[in-house]
């Protein structure tokens, strides 16, 4: 199928979610509403997500969990749409689009020598006064990003999307490398930016953080999305 | 100037060094006797055709066949710096881009030069527009070819860094922006090195056989200071237009990286 091909309605699933935990009453407008969103690979993807809200989503290796998180940051050629705030994902700038809808993938990558190069000088006050929720030593940002651990490149790449203020945050397995305090620790953090009005979608294989951190979870599985 | 005419038995002379060339490699069991006599056969062949041509297009000064014979010399030289790199672009691109570079450098650069230092009558005179483009279109191939080879590799190598700034809402042009810098700055390295040892080093060529042709050695360095500005130029050009070019022709116009576009990629 072309990338920009219209996806046939027939074809669309929208799938029934279980009601999220946000009070009854009339529904907000979405922060981010998700429309037939598809690739060659995975969808048509029909969801929405509300600010304050985390959605996790789950499924086997290759279902396309990253593949979603991808078209949402419009990292890759897709159909369908996805507003923001009621905005669509195309008539805004695409760095405007990724700089609101930040996306981490599973394995970050680093472009300068050391983690503190890539905070701009206007993020340095929220880094250095979120370090130590994430367990970091100020030190680590001026380490060399090969001496430093699998989990605190993985924290301070938490601390990079961060820093950037998303309105949505797209995490692929935040904590994968992490030990279980380190666990607590970033998901205590996520929380209080969810607490401020930020909304997650987290790819993550632990049920068990689904359950801790999520307010409702989906199964991705041959490219579908439905309730876990 | 006073030449010294070479004839037949001249050439064979030297070409005894070709035979030697061979016998070393029979003797080290090197096994490349053949590929150099071939290799030098091709080469006499190919001058000697070109020598031919040249006669009849300098006899005739016609603008079109002057026009024909730099436009097959630009397809050659832009075939040369497509087929060159590793990484294929689909659609084409490769021969493309090389086209529009090779075409664009040379042709401003020989232009430059016949509208403002050489100046022959007519603008377009085959003796001299000629040679001019083909000593141009040496360096472009060079500076092109090296320019595209590194910014292919280099965007295949740096995908996740670079999409990892595109994620924090980086734009595209800034994201790649070492890539091109890099790849420029590599496609440029030959004519600076060539600049640095010329002299001192080296004789360059055209200096060198002007020197045989009997050219006064003031005049001869003027002209080859001339080529050396000349070649510099197109090469600058040429390497910040194959690496912008090819990084263009990798995304598209949500400013993502489209590695899908290099044959044999996936998405």
């Amino acid at each position: 199928m072309p990338y920009n091909a219209p996806v046939d309605n027939a074809q669309r699933r929208t799938v029934s979610f279980p009601e999220s935990k946000p009070p009854p009453g009339p529904a907000p407008a979405a922060r981010l509403a998700v429309r037939g969103l598809c690739s060659p690979f995975a969808g048509p993807f029909d969801f929405a997500l509300h600010g304050g809200e985390c959605i996790a989503v789950q499924g086997p290796s290759g279902a396309g969990k990253s593949v979603l998180l991808r078209m949402l940051a419009d990292l890759d050629p897709h159909a369908g749409e996805a507003l923001l705030d009621g905005r669509p994902c195309a008539a805004m700038a695409a760095p405007d689009w990724r700089a609101r809808v930040v996306y981490q993938p599973a394995e970050p990558a680093w472009w300068e020598a050391t983690a503190g190069e890539h905070f701009a000088p206007a993020q340095r006050d929220f880094v250095l006064g979120t370090l130590p929720a994430l367990g970091l030593a100020p030190k680590s940002l001026d380490t060399a990003i090969e001496r430093l651990s699998t989990g605190e490149r993985q924290r301070l790449a938490l601390l990079r999307s961060l820093a950037c203020a998303p309105q949505v945050l797209l995490l692929d397995e935040p904590t994968a490398a992490l030990d279980p305090a380190s666990v607590t620790a970033a998901e205590d953090l996520l929380r209080s930016f969810l607490a401020r009005g930020m909304a997650l979608l987290i790819v993550t294989h632990s049920g068990e953080q689904a359950r801790r951190l999520a307010h409702r979870t989906f199964y991705l599985e041959h490219g579908k999305l439905g309730p876990a | 100037m006073n030449a010294i005419h070479l004839g037949p038995w001249d050439l064979l002379g030297a070409a005894l060094l070709i035979v030697a060339d061979a016998a070393l490699s029979l003797a080290l069991r090197l096994g490349v006797h053949r590929q150099v006599l071939v290799a030098a056969l091709r080469m006499v062949l190919q001058l000697s055709l070109v020598g031919l041509v040249l006669r009849h297009v300098f006899a005739t000064a016609s603008p079109a066949m002057t026009a024909a014979v730099v436009l097959f010399m630009i397809g050659a030289a832009a075939r040369e710096v497509a087929t060159r790199p590793r990484q294929r672009l689909a659609r084409h691109m490769n021969y493309r881009i090389s086209a529009a570079v090779v075409a664009c450098a040379s042709v401003a650069t020989v232009l430059l030069a016949l509208g403002t230092a050489v100046r022959p009558d007519p603008w377009y005179a085959p003796r001299y527009a000629i040679p001019l483009m083909g000593i141009v279109l040496g360096s472009v191939l060079n500076a092109a070819s090296i320019a595209l080879d590194a910014v292919l590799d280099a965007v295949v190598r740096e995908r996740a860094r670079i999409e990892a700034r595109l994620a924090l809402g980086t734009p595209f042009r800034e994201a790649v922006a070492p890539l091109v810098r890099s790849a420029t700055r590599r496609g440029m390295l030959p004519v600076v090195n060539q600049m640095s040892a010329a002299g001192i080093i080296t004789l360059p060529g055209i200096m060198t056989g002007q020197l045989i042709a009997g050219m006064e050695p003031m005049e001869a360095v003027k002209y080859q200071v001339l080529l050396m500005f000349l070649l510099a130029g197109a090469s600058g050009l040429a390497s910040v237009g194959a690496a912008v070019l090819a990084v263009r022709a990798l995304s598209d116009d949500r400013q993502r990286l489209r590695l899908d576009r290099i044959a044999g990629t996936k998405p």
